[in-house]
This record gives C-alpha cells, sequence and structure tokens, in this order.
C-alpha cells in the first residue's frame, strides 16, 4: 500500500490503481465523466483534475488528470485546491457549451452524473451565447432513444458498446464540436447489451424507451431488490413500479455476479409483467371467471382425492416449488422439465458436487485466460456470460501490459500495445455464434461430428492416441493439440457447455473437465448452463426417476384421476400427442400461472398466480447459488404468489416457508441464510420501497376513488410499501437503488461499495447450496452411428423469444423472429429451395421459412420454433431427430407467421441476397 | 467471407473499379492488417470518384471487412473526405489567423460575389466548391487558396476574376 496525502489527511491507496479509482475508493467526491469503473481510463475529459505536488516546499503544485495519475508512494494531492477546482468549472462550462439544458424533459434528469458533476464541479452560469451546436437523431430501434444534443462528447458509449460489448454498428463520427455518436445510419442497435447504454452514458443521450413511453422520475418509481428471471445466471436487477405497471428495470450492482451490466432480454423482457397475456383472475372449465374462494373450494375438493399428482416448474421460484411438493408429496411431485434437460440437469447437479471443479461466478469467468465453448451459442441462452467470456479473451492483452510495466486500467494504452492479440477461445458449435468474431479456433460440425470432435479432444487432453479416421472431417490433430494446450498450460482455464448443447455434449464437457483436473492441482473452472431461471433450485425438488415421462406413464395407466401443473407450458416438454394424450386422461388439470399458454387453455381450474416482481421469493442459479428477491409492488389483482394458493396462508410467510424447505430438503438448508439477518434493521424500522421524495402518495389513486386509502401494509417482509423507515445510506444490505448526497444517478454505487469494483459494504451476493464432496468420474459417451436418414436437427436459440416469458414484452415482439429451417447453401441444393420458401418436415405438418446460411454444416437443419408469445409457434418436440425436408410449393394459408418474418434474425452468415 | 451488409435504406454497394481494387490491393501489401488500409482505401475511391457516396462506402466496408459504421468514423473524422458530392475544384480557402490578418474576409466576399458560392456549396455548373481550411502553411504569401491541386497565393480581388465560372450557388444547405 501506498501512503498519499491529499488535502493534508494520509490515506493508504493500492499503488496498482489510478488516482481517480483510489479516491472515489475512499469516498472522496472527484468528478468524472470519461472514466468508468469497468473500463478503465482514457483522459478523455479533463474533469477529474487534482493538483499534484511535488514534495512538502512545492507550493505551486501541477494540475494532473486523476484517473491518468498512478498512485505513488509520498504524493502529495489536493483535490480541493482552487486552481483546480477553477480548472474543472472551466472543464464543464466548455463540455456544456451545446447543452440543451433540457433537463425537465429530459429521462435522465434527477439520476444525471452530468447534472451532478455540474453541481459538484461548480458550473452555475451558463456564458456561452453563441449559437448551440444541434444534431439530427437517429432511430436506434425499440429499445433505446438517441437524442445526440445532450452529448458531452466522453466517448463511453462507444468505449462501451465497442470495446467493452463486442458491438460493430456504433462509432464515433466526425471531430470537435460536431462530434457525432451513432450509426452509419437509423436502424435498430444490433447487440444483446445495448440496453446499459442508457446506464453507460452520464447524461441523456440514450434512454430507455420503453421506460419513456411510461415515465417517471426515478425518486418517484417504487423499487425492490430483484433477480432476473430471464436466464439461469440470475443477475440482480432493480425493477421499478408506479401506478401498479412496471416502468423499468436497470441494473442492480453485484460484483460477484452482473457487475455493472445486464442483457437486453433481461432490461426489456420484464415488462411481460404488464402483458396482455397476464392471467388475471381465477378460472372454471370453461373458461369462465370465478370468485377466489370458488377456485379455493374446488381446489380443495380435488386435494382431497388420494394421489394427486404435481408437475413443477424451472420458472417457478423455489417457494412455489416447494409448496406443491409439499401439497402432493414428494412422492407425486414430477420434473417440469422435459426428459432431456432433466437429464442434463442431473449432469450438471453432479457436476456441482464434483470436487474435481469449480462454477465461476460471471466475475470468476472474466479472469479466465483460456476457454473451451463446447455446442452452446452462450449469447442467445445465458447472454452475461458471453459478455463475460469476451472480457476473458483481453487478459492476454492484460499480461503483455504487465509485462511492458503499463497500468492494466491504462485502457487505451493496453488495446493499442495487444492490437488483435487475444487469449484462447476455442468454440465448438453447430453453425455462427455471436462470439466467433473472437475465437481462436473455430470447430463447426454437425451434431455428430461435433460429439466425436469433442470426444477427441479429451483423449488428446488426457494424452491417449487420437484415432486419425475422421480428419478429413473433424478439427486437425494439430488443431486438437494447439487447443489440448492452450487449456493446459493457462493458469485459469474454463470450461463451458449447457443444457442446449445435448446430453452426451454435457457428459463431454465434463469428462474434459476431469482429464484437465488430474494434469492439476486445483479445482477446474466448469459452467454447465441450464437455460431457465429456477432450472436447478426446480431439479434440486424432484426426487430421483421423477420425470415428467414417469408422470406421463402414471397418468397414462389410469390411477391418476388429477394433476397440478405449476408455472409450466408443457407443450414445450414433451410430445404433443403425449400431452394431449396425458390430458385426455385426466379429469381435473389444475394450473397455476401467471401467464397465457397453451397448458393454461387446457385447465380444468385455472388459478393465477404473481410475476417475479408481485412476489418475495428465492431462486437457484447455474452455480448453485440462491438468492433472494424482494417484492417490488402489490399486483392489484386476485392473483396471488403461487404458494399461497398451495399452503395455508394464514400460518405462512415467505420466510416460514424458505425456513421449512430448508429443514425439508437437505439440498436447501443453507437457503436460510439468503434471508436478511435478524437485528439489521435500524430500531426496527422496515426499509422504505419508496424515495423520501416520492409524490402523490394521496392523490395517485384519486382517479378511481376520492377516499385516501389506507397505504398498503407488507406484513410478511423487512421493506414496506411507502416512503416511511430507514432508508439505505451506506449499508447495502437491502439496496434497491444507490443514492448518495451529491450523487443521484448510478454512479453513487461506489459509495456503497467496499472499494470500487469490490463488494457491497454489508451486501449479499448470495448463498451457494450445494457443497463439493463428491469424487466424480468419467461418463461413458454414446457417439451416435451414423444410420440416421435426411438430415440432422438441432435446435436454434435466440435472445429474444426462446424461453417462455419475455416474448410476451412489447419491445422484445419488435425483435423476435419467426419459425425457420436454416441450411446450408449446398443442402439446399440439394433439396431445391430457395432463401424465403417454405419446407415441410416430412410426416408432419409442421412447415416453416427456409434460410440458408453459409456456416451451417451440410446435412444440417437448424431449426427455430417461433414466435410463441403470438401464438406462431410449433412445439419443437414434435419433430424427430432427423428428418426429411420437402419444398411446399405455395405457401398454405396454415402457415402462420408475424409481419416481422425472418427480418429480425441476427446472424453474420446469411448467404447471397440478404434475407 | 465478407459480410453482406444489410442497410435499412436498402442501399447495397456498388462494384468496385478494376483500377480502385489494384489501388487498394496494392495498399494491402504495406499494412499488417486490412483494417489500416480503410483510410487509404478511401482516399482511393475518392480520387476516381470525385466523393465516397453510401454505395462505395459499403463497397469498401465489404472489400476490407471493415464495420460499416467504424468506416464512417474514419470518413467523417477527415475534412477533406467528402461524403457528399463536390464540384470538380475544390476551393480550399484559408482563413486562419494570417490570411484574416491579410484580409481573406474580403476575399472570401469576392468569391461570393463572383462564383455565387458560400462555405459548403457548389456552383450550379459543378465547376467549383468552396470550403474552408485552417492553415495552408503558406502564411508568407498570405491570403491563400487552393484550387483543386494548384496554389494560388497573395489573393486580390483580382485574382479570383481569374477563376471562370457562372451561374449562382446550387446548394444551399451545406454548412
Amino acid at each position: 500500500m501506498a501512503k498519499v496525502t491529499i488535502d493534508g489527511v494520509i490515506y493508504e491507496l493500492n499503488p496498482e490503481n489510478n488516482l481517480l479509482q483510489e479516491c472515489l475508493s475512499q469516498g472522496l467526491d472527484v468528478p468524472y465523466f470519461c472514466w468508468h469503473p469497468c473500463m478503465g481510463s482514457v483522459g478523455a475529459c479533463r474533469q477529474c483534475a487534482v493538483k499534484q505536488y511535488r514534495d512538502e516546499n512545492d507550493t505551486k503544485g501541477t494540475i494532473v488528470m486523476a484517473c491518468m495519475t498512478p498512485v505513488s508512494d509520498g504524493a502529495i494531492l489536493s483535490v480541493d485546491d482552487e486552481q483546480t477546482k477553477a480548472f474543472r468549472a472551466g472543464v464543464i462550462e466548455s463540455l456544456m457549451t451545446s447543452h440543451p439544458h433540457d433537463c425537465p424533459v429530459c429521462e435522465e434528469g434527477g439520476e444525471c452524473h452530468l447534472q451532478d458533476m455540474t453541481q459538484m464541479s461548480g458550473h452555475n452560469y451558463r456564458r456561452h451565447d453563441k449559437k448551440k451546436v444541434t444534431h439530427h437523431n437517429q432511430y436506434l430501434g425499440p429499445f433505446i432513444s438517441h437524442e445526440m444534443n445532450r452529448c458531452i462528447t466522453c466517448y463511453r458509449c462507444v468505449r462501451y458498446y465497442d470495446d467493452y460489448a463486442g458491438g460493430t454498428d456504433l462509432s464515433a463520427q466526425a471531430s470537435h464540436h460536431h462530434t457525432y455518436f451513432g450509426r452509419f445510419e437509423e436502424g435498430t442497435l444490433e447487440n444483446e447489451f445495448s440496453g446499459n447504454l442508457v446506464e453507460v452514458c452520464p447524461t441523456g443521450v440514450f434512454t430507455d424507451k420503453t421506460f419513456s413511453e411510461n415515465y417517471t422520475r426515478k425518486w418517484d418509481l417504487q423499487v425492490a431488490p430483484s433477480v432476473c428471471v430471464g436466464c439461469s445466471v440470475g443477475c440482480n436487477i432493480t425493477p421499478g413500479e408506479r401506478y401498479g405497471t412496471l416502468r423499468r428495470v436497470v441494473n442492480r450492482y453485484n460484483d460477484e455476479i452482473n457487475g455493472y451490466f445486464i442483457c437486453d432480454r433481461g432490461r426489456f423482457g420484464a415488462h411481460y409483467v404488464n402483458s396482455e397475456s397476464r392471467i388475471r383472475g381465477a378460472k372454471d372449465a370453461s373458461g369462465l371467471s370465478i370468485a377466489v374462494g370458488d377456485a379455493e373450494a374446488k381446489l380443495g375438493v380435488v386435494m382431497q382425492e388420494e394421489n394427486v399428482i404435481g408437475i413443477g416448474s424451472p420458472r417457478a421460484s423455489n417457494e412455489a416449488n416447494f409448496a406443491l411438493r409439499s401439497r402432493v408429496g414428494a412422492e407425486n411431485f414430477y420434473s417440469g422439465h422435459s426428459d432431456d434437460e432433466h437429464a442434463a440437469l442431473e449432469i450438471i447437479i453432479s457436476a456441482l458436487r464434483d470436487e474435481a471443479f469449480h462454477c465461476p461466478s460471471i466475475r470468476e469467468i472474466e479472469n479466465a485466460d483460456a476457454v473451451l465453448l463446447l455446442g452452446i451459442d452462450v449469447t442467445n441462452v445465458a447472454s452475461r456470460v458471453a459478455l463475460a467470456l469476451r472480457q476473458s479473451v483481453r487478459n492476454l492483452s492484460k499480461n503483455l501490459a504487465q509485462e511492458s510495466r503499463i497500468p492494466v486500467w491504462q485502457d487505451s494504452a493496453v488495446r493499442e500495445l495487444a492490437q488483435d492479440q487475444l487469449s484462447p477461445l476455442a468454440i465448438f458449435s453447430v453453425g455462427a455464434t455471436r462470439l466467433d468474431d473472437v475465437a481462436t479456433f473455430k470447430v463447426n460440425l454437425a451434431p455428430d461430428e461435433l460429439l466425436k470432435a469433442a470426444v477427441q479432444l479429451d483423449s488428446v487432453i488426457s494424452g491417449e492416441s487420437v484415432d486419425g479416421s475422421h480428419a478429413d472431417i473433424g478439427p486437425t490433430p494439430k488443431c486438437l493439440n494447439q487447443i489440448s494446450e492452450a487449456l493446459l498450460g493457462a493458469s485459469n482455464p474454463l470450461i463451458v457447455c449447457g443444457t442446449s448443447a445435448g446430453v452426451e455434449m454435457l457428459r463431454v464437457a465434463t469428462n474434459i473437465g476431469h482429464s484437465i483436473r488430474a494434469q492439476r492441482d486445483v479445482a477446474v473452472d466448469l459452467a454447465l448452463l441450464p437455460t431457465e431461471g429456477n432450472s436447478v433450485g426446480h431439479a434440486l425438488m424432484v426426487r430421483e426417476g421423477n420425470t415428467l415421462g414417469e408422470a406421463f406413464e402414471r397418468i397414462a395407466k389410469n390411477s391418476i384421476k388429477s394433476a397440478l401443473i405449476l408455472e409450466n407450458d408443457l407443450y414445450n416438454r414433451a410430445p404433443s400427442a403425449k400431452v394431449i394424450a396425458a390430458f385426455e386422461s385426466l379429469e381435473n388439470r389444475i394450473v397455476i400461472d401467471h401467464i397465457e399458454t397453451k397448458t393454461t387453455q387446457a385447465s380444468t381450474l385455472l388459478l393465477p398466480s404473481t410475476a417475479f416482481s408481485e412476489h418475495e421469493a428465492t431462486f437457484v442459479n447455474y452455480e448453485g447459488r440462491a438468492q433472494l428477491s424482494f417484492q417490488v409492488n402489490d399486483c392489484g389483482t386476485s392473483a396471488k404468489a403461487a404458494w399461497r394458493w398451495l399452503l395455508d396462508e394464514e400460518s405462512h410467510s415467505p420466510d416460514s416457508v424458505i425456513s421449512k424447505c430448508s429443514e425439508d430438503i437437505s439440498d436447501f438448508s443453507k437457503l436460510t441464510e439468503c434471508l436478511p439477518k435478524a437485528g439489521s434493521l435500524v430500531a426496527g424500522m422496515k426499509v422504505p420501497r419508496q424515495s423520501h421524495r416520492y409524490s402523490g402518495r394521496t392523490a395517485m389513486s384519486a382517479k378511481a376513488n376520492v377516499h385516501e386509502g389506507k397505504q398498503a401494509v407488507d406484513k410478511d417482509s423487512v421493506m414496506s410499501f411507502s416512503m416511511e423507515g430507514v432508508y439505505p445510506q451506506k449499508d447495502a444490505s437491502i439496496l434497491a437503488s444507490p443514492w448518495a448526497p451529491s450523487w443521484t444517478s448510478n454512479q453513487s454505487i461506489s459509495k456503497f461499495q467496499s472499494e470500487v469494483n469490490g463488494a457491497l459494504k454489508q451486501g449479499q451476493s448470495g448463498v451457494h447450496l450445494l457443497s463439493r464432496c463428491n469424487k466424480g468420474f468419467k461418463y461413458k459417451v454414446e457417439v451416435p452411428e451414423k444410420t440416421i436418414q435426411g438430415l440432422q436437427i438441432f435446435p436454434a436459440q435466440h435472445i429474444f423469444g426462446s424461453e417462455e416469458l419475455s416474448g410476451h414484452a412489447p419491445p422484445i415482439q419488435e425483435r423476435m423472429t419467426d419459425a425457420y429451417a436454416a441450411i446450408s447453401p449446398k443442402t439446399a441444393s440439394e433439396i431445391g429451395v430457395d432463401a424465403g420458401d417454405f419446407v415441410r418436415f416430412r410426416g408432419s405438418e409442421i412447415c416453416v421459412e427456409v434460410s440458408i446460411r453459409v456456416l451451417v454444416p451440410d446435412a444440417v437443419v437448424l431449426v427455430y420454433p417461433g414466435n410463441r408469445a403470438a401464438g406462431v409457434h410449433f412445439n419443437f418436440r414434435d419433430i424427430g431427430r432427423s428428418q426429411i425436408l420437402e419444398r411446399v410449393e405455395t405457401a398454405p394459408e396454415k402457415i402462420a407467421s408475424t409481419r416481422l418474418g425472418l427480418s429480425q434474425l441476427l446472424v453474420n452468415d446469411l448467404f447471397g441476397e440478404r434475407g | 467471407m465478407n459480410r453482406e451488409v444489410i442497410v435499412s435504406s436498402g442501399k447495397i454497394a456498388r462494384e468496385l473499379s478494376e483500377a480502385e481494387v489494384k489501388e487498394i490491393e496494392h495498399e494491402l501489401t504495406l499494412y499488417p492488417d486490412k483494417k489500416a488500409v480503410g483510410l487509404e482505401a478511401l482516399k482511393i475511391v475518392q480520387r476516381h470518384n470525385g466523393w465516397v457516396s453510401d454505395e462505395s462506402m459499403l463497397a469498401i466496408s465489404k472489400y476490407l471487412d471493415i464495420a460499416l459504421s467504424e468506416l464512417e468514423g474514419v470518413a467523417t473524422f477527415f475534412n477533406l473526405i467528402y461524403r457528399r458530392p463536390v464540384g470538380k475544384n475544390v476551393i480550399l480557402f484559408c482563413d486562419s489567423v494570417s490570411c484574416w490578418i491579410m484580409g481573406c474576409e474580403k476575399i472570401r466576399k469576392e468569391i461570393n460575389d463572383h462564383l455565387g458560392i458560400d462555405y459548403g456549396e457548389t456552383t450550379e455548373d459543378g465547376e467549383y466548391t468552396l470550403i474552408p481550411v485552417p492553415c495552408l502553411g503558406d502564411c508568407d504569401k498570405a491570403p491563400v487558396m487552393l484550387v483543386g491541386e494548384k496554389m494560388h497565393r497573395n489573393l486580390t480581388a483580382d485574382s479570383i476574376k481569374s477563376l471562370s465560372s457562372s451561374g449562382k450557388a446550387q446548394n444551399k444547405s451545406g454548412e
């Protein structure tokens, strides 16, 4: 540690960091724009000027930029120096010469870093009386609005979007007073992480379009700390509510998981909560609305029968699944995963218990220095992981910088030094992935060949001789050797695979992990990614053998008359014929859900449940990390948290359900550690969900009723639906939305961190449920013999629409694509089809549009089942593993599509003329 | 593989001429990677066409595999890459300190009167475009201007009259 004197006070600072970061870590107010905790320093804005003195006798000193100055032992500095203060005021005055001062109509107003810094720097009166430079704004798609006049040219947007997130369609254009940040021409910002621009931009150039349409100031939003259920990563988010509707979602800092960034599915997909397809009341068999009391009575009658089975859900909370399990009995509680997903989850969970492995957090994934991706398009399955992998390939440049004694925070110097050199990333995939641009090795093969290649890689890594007979198709022995050397030579090798890669590939991934582990002293990083928000939590509750297929068997044997189906569309889990047969045998199909699906349509009793922001719940992510998500607002309908339909409401609270779950199921014994610690509340007062400035409390419901209703009471939670209570100040144990004196924007988070980029003070980053006490073994992998006729089918994944919920959000709808069958140009010419033609899967009624792509391996068809929320969707499991495609001469009326067709398809390898 | 870039206006890359391709290929031999040739390619295309159209941008982006928006960043950064059509002769008129002291404003007025164009405008016959430039490095002979590739020094009202043109400004929208 270096001893540094700042304005007469001696601080112990980390000499690895720059002065600005260390000043902020010490809680000092130094204004800045271009610096970002995740993106290092470039010294572009000149706002963080401080004064540095040579020694005690130096009275004049030199103005330096804090972000570009390393911390050095014995340094003497001043932030409060008058000359420096005047310099900073001058800098911001010049940055503001063309700023429109439109704060009253700007979405950023009230949580604006530019407002904060202007105040802090003491620029109060505008002197520039010349004409301001104005710009043309571009249409940037359904997510982001563009207002270039507000720009102060800090370059953070392009540094984030291009350099950090790997985007290619946003750039800095022109120069000096007419610098412009935009696209080549109007059009949707393509990057899957574009929404973070809203939070990265220090002013209101990039704003959340969906929020603007139903705008509310930050202080008028009701907020609570929440967890995204869009995929298995479990990013921490803060949803904001007003007048009973969800207004927006922003990132909530968690140093181990999402850090400062979330993906666009998480940010914009959460709007499904306001969807027209929400279920707002109970319904009977004929689809007529019934009262809550009647619904409860009907449920009670059915539950008196013997042998009612329950089918759980990977998108429902632990509490909902646990309540169903308790109500029907563990022996009658079945998996809500499809049988292949369930088998995948068994491998994933046993890897989580295996002492040979370590499952890395997102932060740890960023530290990997050699990565093997097996059969998974991560960007479209667990997007936040892809953003972390994009940072991991830069670790080589950080090593190069250290060798050249360049501090790693010197962002542009480090990039300049490394140029295109990247840490090794090997991608084994069927077709293109969105990380191909940073891949060192790319193995692109048909599913069966890919599996063979991965098995060969395992042999190479474990030093066995390799059968070279497939060398003409698969990767060359040289390529496999290089990948093997990269993984074995790395200090943090990482293997990433997931449910979408298939059960056999997961086995190979685990085997490769074991092979690497055998040659190292420490556990190997293995990230196996399920597809849904609570896949792991749900799977942990299912008794061995209680698969969905087994449930259907029992139903078919006619011993079961009634089933309770929890927040799950079974038409996505099994072939339609099986689901229909099961539903026909069941007398009572009780469905609890919050959104309409084909399964809810087939229910004989439909019970409405609340969405993620309307109840308190826990979820388990891909690491086996359980996290608590607080309720944001009351749903305002007769919907209840699913567990409330199933357990005695009067004698339970969310906390007691969590406690009971941790007592009953040994894997969940640590779940109660997610709950807020008793005694963490100041003077026993609750934490308010509303800010001190929350306005219109007594008037906001006046349009419905002039009586001032009683403030809603939350008897279950440590949070209150009001502004009374003690707002978190420097304690982040229950921190929804950061705010600190002089810091209204999200940049105030540094006031709550132990140090910049560090853990939150008293923060809670979740609880790892599983302990590693098993000695794993290598699986026997079955490589299918090539006996199958026709094309091999592989499922395509899309960030917008591949899971059940986000597709119901209107902004996501604008980015969704219809069903398609993607084939290579060669395959297309063999079948005799062109792009835009329709094909039928032989032996089925399923017709889809053809998309021709250069990188799809020959004799393979990538199938995307379409837009579920718009009802233009087929059951992927209704087509077999291998198929014959037939051209449909005239597109029959039956081929339903949305108006967008395939126009939103974002791939780099479309063949020939534009799709 | 060079990606076919899809832009919402529906514009498509034009075919680069044989001569353009030959010159770009030559530049490619001089740099370590394709990306570095972006600026040279813009200059080559401008030399052959007078300016760089959207279709040319798409063509260079495709040929060199540079993201279109990144190439636009380069093209718009340099004042002398023209992203709009210009006249046959571009007048780069110095309005910097030395020329200002020596009365360039009067000369500019003379150009306005004689050719009927101001900064950013092109004569109707497409002969001249007037663009201000900060210093041409010939201060001892101020005021100066560059017409095409020919330097005009010690400008007077008469020297402007030698520029032959008829007509008035064609393009009033320029800045």
